[in-house]
This record gives structure tokens, C-alpha cells and sequence, in this order.
């Protein structure tokens, strides 16, 4: 054990846990199996903070503070909650807002039963959305051979853009546009058939949280997403390290 | 990281103005900003031709130059129409000190004008000109301290010029 891996001390509700000071929060917590709701993160990708799921209340130095578990560092003496009314408040009502934002059929939907956002609104006990819903225009682009992309369905985790950017290395997708009109893209915005730097390799097929990037062939609640590369990826990358 | 040089899409004088811009940041990633605004003011706008050799030359993806080139209001990918611009900055100060009535000032004149007036009128989030406000960007030109009545009577000079 190399002796420069510092260690630091903290509590998560009530229970006091250890960690190495690279670690985030949501890694310490989910070593001492406590659960924290999370969508745009996926264990291997690097973390934006994007979709605020995984807030939790931190107090340290007697301040309290709302800080997204898997983007915010363990630091020593750390206090942490990670599920108060106020919390699930909040969680609840971020998964409404991103239901009233898209256009979120379940139904008719490739993932329905294994979605992420449908399992978190489960979970959270989401029974209605007291937002209006914008019913958004957007497009479905069908154009490549294999994979669709359902914008109607994004719930803008960049997990696709993550994953083609640092595992694949591709960097076919990126977001395009500002607020309401925030979207993924491939290339300059070509239909994806056209995106000459898409290595077709699927890896942002099976990242997706919903059904808004699915294999062809897939008819409803069909589509089951495979994820078992990623952490071996990591595991890989950390041994050669 | 320098990427390997490729040539610029036509032999347009203006692509040395952006290849000068990509140079002068040694052709990193991190001039794409900058790139991409030196591109906007010599050519207007910024075409794909554009964006691919940009990318092609800093190295950067595609997709990442397009959604930087998407993102920020002042780009815009399509020539534009209207010979006059107006940015309206609804920034927080200048809301306070009314820009949303300048909005509705210039809207009311421009909008229902059947001879179809060569204006374009825009909104910005903020222009870092909060002490003028409520500011206005009239064809790039900053002008602070606005009233709509104000607002209008310079539109009606580029009017005036036009017919």
C-alpha cells in the first residue's frame, strides 16, 4: 500500500466511514451500501453533477450545504445525510420537472420496465407531475443502420456523450444549443448515418438511462441495455495504473 | 497537442485572419472560442466548412465545435438577413432598469411594420455592461442608459437612412 494515499474520515448518516481522499462522497457510500439515487452518473464515467439526483445535505465547519454526492470530494470531518424529507423533496421534484420537459411515454416505450428514469420516479414515489407538461417538438433520427436516437426520450445526462468521448474515443456526440434547446448531437448535426466519426460500436446505446438511444429491431419494454464493459474498463485502467 | 495543418476551405484572403487567431494561441483546443469569433467577424457567420476546418485544425471534435457554436447567442450558423442588429440585454441589471420594455418598444415597431424593416432584433443574457443599463447593442455598438423612446428614435435613423 503506498503510504501517500491519505485517509479521511466522515459520517454518513450516523455511520462513521473512512475513505481515500480521492474518493466522492458516492463512492464511500455505496462501499458501506448506503443508497443515493443517481442518473446522469455511471460508475466508470467521469462525473458531471449534471442531473442533481445524488444531492446531499454536507455539514462541515457548521455549514450546511447541498452538494452533488459523486462530483463533491470527501473531506475530514464531513457530516452527511442522504436522505431527509427536504432531500426527497427535491429528488421528487427534479424528476418532475424532467418529465414535464421531454416527452416521456412510457407506454410505447422501448425501456419501459428497465428504464432509469422510470425506476426513479418509482422509487422516489413520483405519483403525478405537478408541472405543466411542455410537450416539447423533437425529432427521432433513425438514419443509422443499427441504433436510433429518440431526442423526446433524452433526459440530457451526457452519460452517451461521456462514454464515446473517454472510452470509445470517438467524440461523435455532444450537446448543441443553450436551456430548452439543449440537445445531444452527432457531428454537426447530421443524421447519424452521416456522422463520419461514429465507430458504431453502440457503447452510448447501453449507457443511456432511457429509451432515447435503442438498437433497431427492439419492439416495446424490448430493449435491455448491457453495461458489464464499463467497469471492466475501469478495473483494466486502474490496474495499469 | 499540434495538429497536423490542413489547408483552408477556399483561398479566401479572410481565412488568414482565423489562421493568424489559431497560430497566435498555438493551435490549442482552448482557442476554439476565440477562433470561432474571429471567424463570426470575417465572414458573418459561421458556415460547415467553417467548423470542420476549424475542428480539423485545433484538433477538436466536431460535435464539440458545433455545440460551442451553438451555445453562444453571438454565433450564428446562418448568414444573417437583416442588415441592422439590436441586442437587448435582459441581463439582471438591465431588467431591473427596463430592458423588457425596450423589448416591447422595438418589437411593436419593427413587428407590425408591413414594409418589413431591415432590423433584427435580439435578446442577450448579459453583456458585463451592467452600469450602462439598460444597454442595447445597436450594429455592435454599445449604448447604455436607454429609454424606449430613446431606443427608438435610433432605429428610426437607420430607417430614415434606409429609404
Amino acid at each position: 500500500m503506498p503510504s501517500s494515499v491519505r485517509v479521511k474520515t466522515l459520517r454518513i448518516d450516523d455511520l462513521d466511514v473512512a475513505g481515500d481522499e480521492q474518493q466522492t462522497i458516492f463512492d464511500v457510500a455505496i462501499e458501506h451500501d448506503i443508497p443515493i439515487p443517481t442518473l446522469c452518473h455511471l460508475d466508470g464515467l467521469g462525473a458531471v453533477g449534471a442531473c442533481r439526483m445524488c444531492l446531499v445535505e454536507v455539514t462541515n465547519a457548521n455549514q450546511t450545504r447541498l452538494q452533488p454526492a459523486c462530483a463533491t470530494p470527501i473531506e475530514e470531518g464531513m457530516q452527511i445525510v442522504t436522505n431527509s424529507p427536504r432531500l426527497q423533496e427535491y429528488r421528487r421534484m427534479i424528476l418532475e420537472l424532467l418529465f414535464a420537459e421531454g416527452n416521456h411515454v412510457c407506454a410505447v416505450c422501448v425501456s419501459n420496465g428497465h428504464c432509469e428514469l422510470q425506476g426513479l420516479a418509482q422509487s422516489v414515489g413520483m405519483t403525478h407531475v405537478r408541472f405543466p407538461y411542455h410537450y416539447p417538438q423533437r425529432s427521432v433520427d433513425a438514419s443509422h443502420r443499427r441504433f436510433v436516437v429518440d431526442h423526446n426520450r433524452c433526459v440530457l445526462c451526457t452519460r452517451c456523450v461521456r462514454v464515446c468521448d473517454e472510452i470509445e474515443g470517438a467524440h461523435t456526440w455532444d450537446l448543441m444549443g443553450a436551456s430548452s434547446q439543449t440537445q445531444v448531437v452527432t457531428d454537426l448535426n447530421q443524421p447519424w448515418a452521416e456522422a463520419e466519426t461514429c465507430t458504431g460500436c453502440g457503447k452510448c446505446i447501453h449507457v443511456c438511462p432511457t429509451g432515447a438511444l435503442f438498437e433497431k429491431g427492439h419492439s416495446v419494454a424490448e430493449m435491455h441495455k448491457r453495461r458489464q464493459f464499463l467497469p471492466y474498463l475501469r478495473a483494466m485502467r486502474e490496474r495499469e495504473l | 497537442m499540434k495538429a497536423a495543418r490542413i489547408a483552408p476551405p477556399s483561398d479566401d484572403k479572410r481565412w488568414r485572419v482565423v489562421d493568424a487567431t489559431m497560430r497566435r494561441h498555438g493551435y490549442h483546443a482552448h482557442a476554439l472560442i476565440e477562433t470561432l469569433h474571429a471567424t463570426q467577424e470575417s465572414f458573418g457567420f459561421l458556415d460547415e466548412d467553417a467548423l470542420r476546418y476549424i475542428a480539423a485544425t485545433l484538433g477538436v471534435a466536431l460535435s464539440h465545435a458545433y455545440g460551442v457554436a451553438t451555445f453562444y447567442r453571438r454565433f450564428t450558423l446562418k448568414p444573417r438577413g437583416a442588415r441592422h442588429t439590436c441586442v437587448v440585454c435582459t441581463g439582471t441589471a438591465c431588467h431591473l432598469k427596463g430592458a423588457p420594455a425596450l423589448l416591447d418598444a422595438l418589437h411593436r415597431r419593427i413587428d407590425n411594420d408591413p414594409t418589413n424593416p431591415p432590423v433584427s432584433i435580439m435578446a442577450a443574457r448579459c453583456l458585463a455592461s451592467c452600469g450602462l443599463a439598460p444597454a442595447v447593442v445597436f450594429d455592435g455598438k454599445v449604448v447604455g442608459n436607454l429609454t424606449p423612446d430613446l431606443t427608438i428614435e435610433r432605429i428610426e435613423k437607420w430607417l430614415s437612412d434606409e429609404s
